[in-house]
């Protein structure tokens, strides 16, 4: 499994970071949701990153998410769904 | 499979079927979905591997052993979560009414306090007056909420069998 990766998906007009862990069912469920939807995103895998990377995007995830729990899935680089909410993807990205 | 280590199917098995006839013999239940309950397990083991603990597999881990203990699973807020919502946070584990199906497992908010708000020294101690004390002290089992009166808390909790690490001073 990458650390980081992007999956193509014909829904891409929306920008959507997944943040997520390798080890989470619920982050797993979540991507699942992502690509039986066809939704185009980037996934980043915060416990397979190591040093300062690690460090970086766990303060990148705790600006969105103060808790930083996962997954935290960041839609328009605006809008952030903590958890595995179908019902609130389904509306942030008009599927 | 995660990246950095890699777990057998078999080892994966065996330990799922451990949990389970442990959570069975101790009151406790696994999550119905055998399929979701293995890929927990793996996120168990390979936690184990990566950190030398069993980190709940859905928290990032520091791989500091004394500052994650609360999130060895199973984890200090399993019974509250258990209690609340019918599943832990994860939710390998689950309630009577789920495993019933009067209640369905759904994602649930964080119980544990951000970083920075978490006191790992005697959290659950409560104030006592003078002249009120016990003649002994007082350990609780931040898992199961087990109390016992004695000198050094149990090598295991007789309840809920976690280890000794994980008391804390109650009185």
């Amino acid at each position: 499994m990458e650390a980081r990766g992007s999956v193509k998906g014909k829904h891409s007009q929306h920008p959507v970071v997944l943040y997520a862990l390798s080890t989470c069912g619920w982050c797993r469920k979540t991507r699942r949701f992502l690509e039986s939807q066809h939704v185009a995103f980037d996934y980043v895998y915060v416990d397979l990153l190591q040093g300062n990377e690690r460090e970086e995007v766990i303060t990148q995830v705790r600006r969105w998410n103060p808790g930083s729990s996962f997954p935290t899935i960041v839609v328009d680089d605006r809008a952030v769904i903590v958890g595995y909410r179908e019902d609130e993807l389904t509306e942030a990205l008009d599927l | 499979m995660s990246g950095d280590v890699t777990v057998s199917a078999e080892e994966v098995a065996a330990l799922r079927e451990r949990l389970d006839r442990e959570a069975e013999a101790f009151g406790y239940h696994l999550n119905p979905s055998r399929e979701f309950t293995l890929e927990l397990t793996e996120g168990l083991l390979i936690n184990e591997r990566r950190y030398g603990y069993r980190a709940c597999p859905c928290r990032l881990a520091t791989g500091d052993k004394e500052k994650d203990l609360d999130i060895v699973c199973p984890c200090d807020y399993r019974d509250a979560d258990l209690a609340e919502w019918g599943a832990c946070y994860c939710a390998l584990y689950v309630s009577d009414q789920v495993l019933s199906g009067e209640l369905r497992v759904r994602p649930i908010p964080e119980r544990r306090p951000p970083e920075g708000r978490r006191q790992r020294e005697s959290p659950d101690r409560v104030p006592t007056r003078s002249g009120h004390e016990p003649s002994l002290p007082v350990w609780r089992c931040r898992i199961c909420g087990y109390l016992c009166a004695r000198e050094a808390p149990p090598g295991v909790c007789p309840i809920c069998k976690a280890k000794r690490e994980r008391f804390g001073r109650f009185w």
